[in-house]
């Protein structure tokens, strides 16, 4: 054990935390908009409208969130088109790319996520609104969104620490976040143990704050 | 479409070769992870608060540290840990493990994380009676957990180890990172020579998307057979 490189890495690898933060954050508020558009899409009564969600969710749960990531990286900077738009400002930047390629990936899980919770949404509620007079989009907003939300909690919570591990993906496209200086400081000291140990103890750290806090809100948000 | 025929062209046989290593990998990471768990579920399940903390302590940190750091662990501690007790008994040379070991081991100890989880559950969730009425008739430990505890457990824990084997399969594309050919690294490589990255990945894409499909298929053939009776 090396106590000088725990002590010299640290201050390193908490300065990255501030990107692994970013990435998280951008991607998750990207990822539940997206996520709340594809949820709706799937319970449209059209088969076609329904079937165009389940077909974003399933390519996105079904494939690793590396390939996702190199194509949008890799792969979208070969069309000769884009480059001439606008998009390929945002395109030619790695940060973009990885919370393009994470909002879309979480943006499926989420999508999910609320579709189970919209529909363990007793009819009786929705019926009980509407014989109210209430009209559609206040039914919505008002008796069907909390509730969904106060339903995919604990899921969401699970969704979140997955999605904090999805982000060391970004140190495959040269982003320098937690797990990019930690591969960084191994490569050249070789000392895998103790990095390790500093880096990992970073993600438990976030993970348990993370934890408290869906913990928190499930407590808030509970049934009087 | 030439450039994913089979011969020297094309890059189809090798993109196959590649996808038998990923099957390979990750079905190589589910036994081991099945290993991790046959050990800790018991600690897990069991009444003394030392062996629970150490079943506790591995679930959570595989679980909340990233997949990539772990690789990364593995592939560059791997060889000298190994050496490290290599050197205990007298043997000084190198030591070099190849990528497949190290990368079924990590992504195995991941799977072994969640597949721990999966049975703890499905083994609480067994109805006490069950238990109990083991023990009443007296029926050796044995035939009592392979003939009564293990068939209801099964049933209970296929569909969530399912995910387990969805994660694991995808978690096999981290391992191109230590420079094990599977669809992944195939696909960089050949992404690198052809110029042609969009094309790549995007089969790499669908490659792991039938792979999941399949397998999918599989085990839901599995489950019904499991669940017979209910």
């Amino acid at each position: 054990m090396d106590l000088e490189l725990i002590i010299t890495s640290f201050p390193k690898l908490l300065g990255a935390t501030v990107i692994t933060l970013k990435l998280l954050s951008a991607s998750l508020f990207f990822g539940l908009i997206l996520g709340l558009f594809f949820a709706i899409l799937r319970l449209n009564k059209n088969k076609l409208v329904s079937g165009f969600a389940y077909g974003y969710s399933y390519v996105f749960r079904g494939t690793p969130l590396l390939v996702q990531i190199f194509i949008i990286y890799f792969g979208l900077g070969q069309i000769e088109y884009l480059r001439t738009t606008f998009l390929w400002v945002i395109l030619k930047e790695p940060y973009w790319c990885a919370i393009i390629a994470f909002s879309l990936n979480t943006g499926a899980y989420t999508s999910e996520i609320l579709r189970s919770a919209f529909e363990t949404i007793k009819p009786g509620i929705i019926e009980a609104g509407r014989s109210l007079g209430l009209n559609k989009v206040f039914i919505f907003s008002k008796i069907q969104i909390p509730i969904a939300i106060k339903q995919s909690l604990p899921a969401y919570g699970n969704e979140i620490i997955l999605m904090l591990k999805g982000t060391s993906l970004a140190s495959t496209v040269t982003l320098m976040d937690i797990t990019g200086v930690a591969k960084f400081i191994i490569s050249t000291t070789f000392r895998p143990v103790e990095v390790f140990i500093i880096a990992g103890s970073i993600y438990l750290f976030i993970t348990f704050l993370v934890h408290n806090l869906i913990k928190y809100l499930e407590k808030k948000y509970r049934y009087q | 479409m030439e450039l994913i025929s089979f011969g020297d062209n094309g890059w189809g046989d090798e993109l196959f070769v590649a996808s038998l290593m990923t099957i390979a990998v990750a079905i190589t990471a589910m036994l081991i992870g099945f290993l991790f768990a046959l050990v800790f579920t018991p600690l897990k399940l069991s009444k003394n608060k030392f062996l629970n903390l150490i079943a506790n302590s591995y679930t959570t940190v595989v679980r909340g540290v990233p997949e990539l750091l772990v690789i990364y662990l593995f592939f560059f501690g791997g060889s000298s840990a190994i050496m490290y007790v290599a050197q205990i008994f007298g043997y000084y040379d190198y030591i070099e493990i190849n990528a497949f070991i190290t990368g079924a081991t990590s992504i195995g100890i991941i799977s072994g994380a969640y597949s721990t989880e999966v049975f703890r559950g499905a083994i609480q969730s067994i109805d006490k009676g069950q238990f109990e009425a083991c023990h009443v008739l007296g029926l050796k430990k044995y035939i009592y957990f392979f003939k009564v505890i293990m068939p209801q457990m099964l049933r209970l824990a296929i569909p969530n180890l399912s995910n387990v084997w969805q994660i694991t399969l995808k978690d096999t594309s981290l391992i191109s990172v230590t420079g094990l050919v599977e669809i992944m690294r195939q696909s960089y490589i050949a992404a690198g020579s052809t110029r042609d990255p969009l094309f790549f990945y995007s089969f790499a894409a669908l490659l792991y998307l039938m792979l999941t499909y399949l397998s999918m298929k599989l085990i839901n053939r599995l489950e019904k057979n499991y669940s017979r009776g209910y």
